[in-house]
Parts: structure tokens; C-alpha cells; sequence
């Protein structure tokens, strides 16, 4: 502040010194996707020209009107949406039951619940690839999207858990008190009294777990065939006549799947934040 | 359940016990289906590490103990995947993708944090760009580079920005080398936004009164970035580092698309385990492999956490 009148030359060097920054942290951020959102506006024909006359370029949907008349990527919205919303619903409902035993039950053993449901939270996915792999088949789910909601419950789980636990314990016990006294049993408790005031912090949680079940791909290559979700189909995207690789189509997928989750992810900014730390700096 | 404390009224005892009970009854859906996502199947991989056993007919197995970790046949030829050159490369070129990333990550993410955390005008467009790379699924991010990546349209691959074409090499075996810096370079700008986050939420809950303090004291920013930000942000910054060691560890999406599954059982240890389970259909050698990368992610979470006394919760 001082060096503004004391050294006014030295100021304005060290103020266009930050914004240079801030310029070249912006754009690192943000230009591959800027890139990828240009590309799938351009025809395949385009692709070859020089990155100035490729801005310059005649803009088109039409990569957009092909990705969606793609039958499998139809497919792969479809299963994406009903595993990722299935393993999410599953795991807020038994999450929101343990966040509350955890959060508010004082018992034995407890210690030993949170560092179990923690071990899983550090668990290499592969470790579990071929047990699940094996059981999956036993059970005739392999291709089927229960064997995928299963699957996720294995990370989804305690994520939910840890999350909402640090939540239930900042309410006030007041509440809860309340209702013991006036003979509410647990589940009326957790039903009628502690879901509404925890409804931020589920929609939170359960916005992260959404992302991370869409974005899921070691499980969804390995465990269906036909019924693949988006990014298997992404990653192995294939145009409907056999072009090379048509790039054009495959950003268009890509920012179809992403724009979503960008929108969400920026209305709850805050939450996000939020549950982010709760979930990963305490644990 | 019976929960035994020191002697108190009754009627306490009696709630306590209740309430015991109804934790009990709360907690057994989540741990029934941990059991049977997590628990059971890991049962399931180290059973079936000691058998030879194909993926198509997992019952016709044999027992062959550690065979599938180390077994040199009477010809001399090695068997086990411990005896696999490749098998280290994969994990080499895990820990160095690990050690590089996670490094870098925490570097730019420090900077972004710091830069965000200051007052100037276009903060709050940086805040929310900051969020793009960390919202888009990684299988996108993937392709998006392998896109600038390409030799023949992409920005990078071009050399269009003075990049080179780091996947184009015609030699599967040489490219692996300079592949793993180009997958450092897509996980770095994936998942520094992440970091920063929580470097970010970790300044913004340190005290404004020390820098204040520091401030009329004379200390220069930069010592105050060291003697101050620095240790009061060491506790959110190392389980940030946990937890990103580990993702990084168990690496496969970035490298299953840009490289395509054969280059990725080179590149990492997860793919190296998902080849020899799914692709090559060995179901023993599969979970042996796999039951060695939970151990070496095990250990590494143990040091972790003895070293640096990370303290969950």
C-alpha cells in the first residue's frame, strides 16, 4: 500500500507482474477446454488448417446432431444415468443411517467403524476387480447396470458416510432432543427431523458421489460389454461410417457429458467446496 | 451389544444400552454392503492369487501357493510376474508418474491458491475457472488431450505451440519413456485445480490477526509465507497429499485411453494387473498382481501416515 506513493514505477511493475499471472493461469486452465468446445463446433474438414484459420472457421452443429443420433452414445447416457443415480440413492440413504449412529451415538466400537469405512476409501479399485469380477458373473449381473451400481457402492459408500458424518455432528443436539422427549423413535428422528435440516449437505454429497459414479471407468470396461457407460463410449468412441478417428464427434461427446456436470458443479460452487473439505481434509 | 461402563443410575445405563442397540441396527445396512462390495470380493482376489485358475472356468483351479508371484519352471523359465521385467517397468513408471504429478500438483496448486486468495478484480471469474478441469470426467480430459496430443490435428502434436508429438513414436517399447511425461502433463492440469481447493480452504481458515501482526513486525511476504502460511497449512496440505498419492498410484483411465490398453500395462500398475486378468484371462496371476498393488498402496498409506502423523478426524 505504502509503495504505491513511495515507489509508484516498482508498483505497477509488481501489479503487471500478478495480472500476467492471473492471465496465464486462466488460461492454462481453461484453454484445452476452450480448444476441445471449438473443435466440436468445426467440420471434420477443418480439422487439418492452421490453428488461426481454424478459430476463423465456419461454425456447425452438425457433429452435435450426429453424437446424438449415435446409438450407442444414446445407450451410454441412458446407463450412466440410471447407475450413477441408482449407486448414489443407495448410498445416500444407508449413509445418511450411519452418519447419524457415527454423529450422534456414543458406543463401543465406533473407532473401529470409522477406520474400516476409511480403509475402503484408500482401496485400489483393482484390488477388487477380481473378486467382484468373479462374484458379477456368479450372479449373472455381468452387462447388467445392478452389477455396476453394486460395484460403486464401493466408493460412493464411504465417501457419503464420511461426509455426512461431519455434518450431523455440527447440528445442534437440541433438535434431536426434542424429538426423543416427545417419544420420536430413531428412524422418525432421522426421517421427520434430521433429513430437512440435512438437505444441503445431502444434495452436496450427493452431487459428488454423482460425479465421481459418471466418471467412473475401470469397473464399467471391465463389467459390461453392450451396456456401457459414457466414458467407455468415449473412450472408444467410433463415428457411424469408419472414419479414422472423427475428433469433431468425439469433443462433441465429450463437452455433452462435461457441460452438465460444469453447470452443477459451478451453481453449488460453495457446497462443493465445502463438502470437498469435509470429505478429504478430515478425512 | 451390551455396553459396559463404571456403575450409574439405571436409567442412563438403560438409554445407553438403547441407543447402543439402535447404532447397531443404523450402521448394519452400510457395513453389510461394505462386506459384500469390498470385504468379500478382496477375500475373494487374495483366494484366488495362490491358485492357477482361468478367468472363462474360475472353478477348474489348481493350487499353486505363491506360483503366480514367483515360479521359475524346471527349464528355467520365470513364471512369476515378480520375475516380470515389465511388471517393474509398470511400477517405475507409476512412482515417477506418482512422485512427478502429485510434486507439480502441489506447486501450481499453492500458486493458484495463493494468486485466488489475494484480492484483485477477476478473482471470482479465476475461482470458477478454476473449477473446469476438476469437474470434467477424467475419460474426457483424456481424450481432450490425446486430441492436442495428435500428431496430425493436434495443437500440440503439431508443433504448433513447440510441442512434439510425444505420441507418436513408432516404438512401443522407446515411446513408454517420454509417454509418462505426457501423462504427467494431462493428470497435472487435471487434478491441480483439486488441489488448490483444498489449499485454498485451508488459507482461508487461517487467522488474518498473525499476518497482521507479521505485518506491523515487518516481516516480508515471503517470510511469512514460509514462517506462517506454510506450517499452519502443513496439517490440510499433507492429507491433501495423501489422498492424491494415492489416485495417482492407482492410475489407469489416463493411460488406458490415451495409450490404449497394452502401452498402459506398461505405464502403470493397474493396467499391468487388468492385462493379465482380463486381457490375458489369467484369473490367479490377475489377483496376484492386484493383491501386490494393494499392498504396495497399503504400505505407502502407512508410511504416510506414521511419518507425517496425519491425523484423521
Amino acid at each position: 500500500m505504502n509503495l504505491k506513493s513511495k515507489n509508484p514505477t516498482l508498483y505497477y511493475l509488481q501489479r503487471a507482474a500478478f495480472y500476467l499471472l492471473v492471465i496465464v493461469i486462466g488460461v492454462y486452465l481453461l484453454a484445452p477446454f476452450f480448444w476441445a468446445v471449438l473443435t466440436s463446433l468445426r467440420s471434420p474438414g477443418d480439422l487439418f488448417l492452421t490453428p488461426t484459420q481454424f478459430i476463423a472457421a465456419k461454425t456447425t452443429l452438425s457433429n452435435y446432431t450426429e453424437v446424438f443420433a449415435n446409438p450407442n452414445f444414446q445407450r451410454g447416457l441412458l446407463q450412466s444415468l440410471i447407475v450413477a443415480v441408482g449407486s448414489v440413492a443407495i448410498s445416500l440413504l444407508l449413509g445418511a443411517f450411519s452418519a447419524y449412529a457415527l454423529g450422534r451415538f456414543r458406543f463401543k466400537g465406533k473407532a473401529i467403524v470409522m477406520y474400516v469405512i476409511l480403509a475402503v476409501s484408500v482401496f485400489p479399485q483393482i484390488a477388487v476387480l477380481s473378486g467382484l469380477y468373479t462374484l458379477i458373473n456368479n450372479f449373472g449381473l455381468y452387462n447388467n447396470p445392478l452389477g455396476l451400481i453394486m460395484s460403486y457402492l464401493i466408493f460412493t459408500i464411504p465417501f457419503t458416510v464420511w461426509v455426512l458424518t461431519s455434518f450431523v455432528r455440527d447440528i445442534p443436539g437440541e433438535l434431536e432432543e426434542a424429538a426423543l422427549v416427545d417419544g420420536a423413535s430413531p428412524l422418525q428422528t432421522l426421517f421427520l427431523v434430521l433429513f430437512p435440516v440435512m438437505m444441503p449437505a445431502l444434495v452436496t454429497t450427493g452431487l459428488l458421489a454423482f460425479i465421481n459414479a459418471w466418471n467412473e471407468y475401470l469397473f464399467a470396461l471391465t463389467f459390461t460389454s453392450t451396456n456401457r457407460t459414457v466414458p467407455v463410449v468415449i473412450a472408444n468412441y467410433s463415428g457411424a461410417t469408419q472414419f479414422d478417428q472423427p475428433w469433431g464427434q468425439i469433443m462433441a461427446a465429450s463437452i455433452v457429458v462435461t457441460v452438465p456436470l460444469i453447470i452443477l458443479v459451478l451453481v453449488f460452487q460453495r457446497n462443493i467446496v465445502s463438502g470437498l473439505t469435509a470429505g478429504a481434509v478430515k478425512g | 451389544m451390551t455396553v459396559n461402563t463404571a456403575p450409574k443410575p439405571a436409567k442412563t445405563r438403560g438409554i445407553e444400552t438403547a441407543r447402543a442397540r439402535q447404532a447397531f441396527w443404523l450402521l448394519l445396512p452400510t457395513l453389510i454392503a461394505i462386506a459384500l462390495v469390498a470385504g468379500y470380493p478382496l477375500y475373494r482376489t487374495i483366494y484366488f492369487s495362490m491358485f492357477e485358475a482361468n478367468l472363462t472356468a474360475p472353478d477348474q483351479k489348481t493350487f499353486i501357493g505363491l506360483g503366480n508371484f514367483w515360479f521359475t519352471t524346471e527349464d528355467g523359465i520365470a513364471l512369476g510376474f515378480l520375475q516380470d521385467p515389465q511388471w517393474w517397468g509398470a511400477v517405475k513408471n507409476t512412482l515417477l508418474f506418482t512422485v512427478i504429478s502429485v510434486f507439480l500438483e502441489t506447486v501450481f496448486g499453492m500458486i493458484i491458491a495463493l494468486v485466488v486468495n489475494s484480492a484483485f478484480k477477476g478473482r471470482g471469474f479465476l475461482r470458477t475457472a478454476m473449477l473446469v478441469p476438476w469437474a470434467i470426467p477424467t475419460v474426457v480430459s483424456a481424450q481432450m488431450w490425446a486430441y492436442l496430443y495428435n500428431d496430425s490435428f493436434g495443437l500440440v502434436g503439431r508443433g504448433v505451440l513447440g510441442g512434439v508429438a510425444l505420441l507418436a513414436s513408432s516404438n512401443e517399447f522407446l515411446g513408454v519413456e517420454q509417454r509418462i511425461w505426457a501423462m504427467i502433463a494431462v493428470d497435472v492440469w487435471k487434478t491441480t485445480s483439486f488441489m488448490a481447493l483444498l489449499i485454498l480452504a485451508g488459507l482461508q481458515s487461517l487467522p488474518s490477526d498473525m499476518y497482521e501482526a507479521a505485518d506491523m513486525d515487518g516481516a516480508s511476504k515471503w517470510t511469512q509465507f514460509w514462517r506462517l502460511t506454510l506450517p499452519l497449512l502443513r496439517p490440510a496440505l499433507l492429507v491433501a497429499l495423501v489422498f492424491r498419492s494415492l489416485d495417482a498410484l492407482r492410475v489407469f483411465d489416463i493411460m488406458s485411453v490415451m495409450l490404449g490398453n497394452v502401452s498402459a500395462a506398461r505405464t502403470s500398475m493397474t493396467g499391468y494387473a487388468r492385462q493379465a486378468l482380463i486381457d490375458n484371462q489369467l484369473l490367479g496371476m490377475g489377483s496376484a498382481v492386484s493383491v501386490a498393488v494393494f499392498v504396495i498402496i497399503m504400505v505407502i498409506v502407512v508410511i504416510y501416515v506414521t511419518a507425517f502423523r496425519v491425523k484423521f478426524d
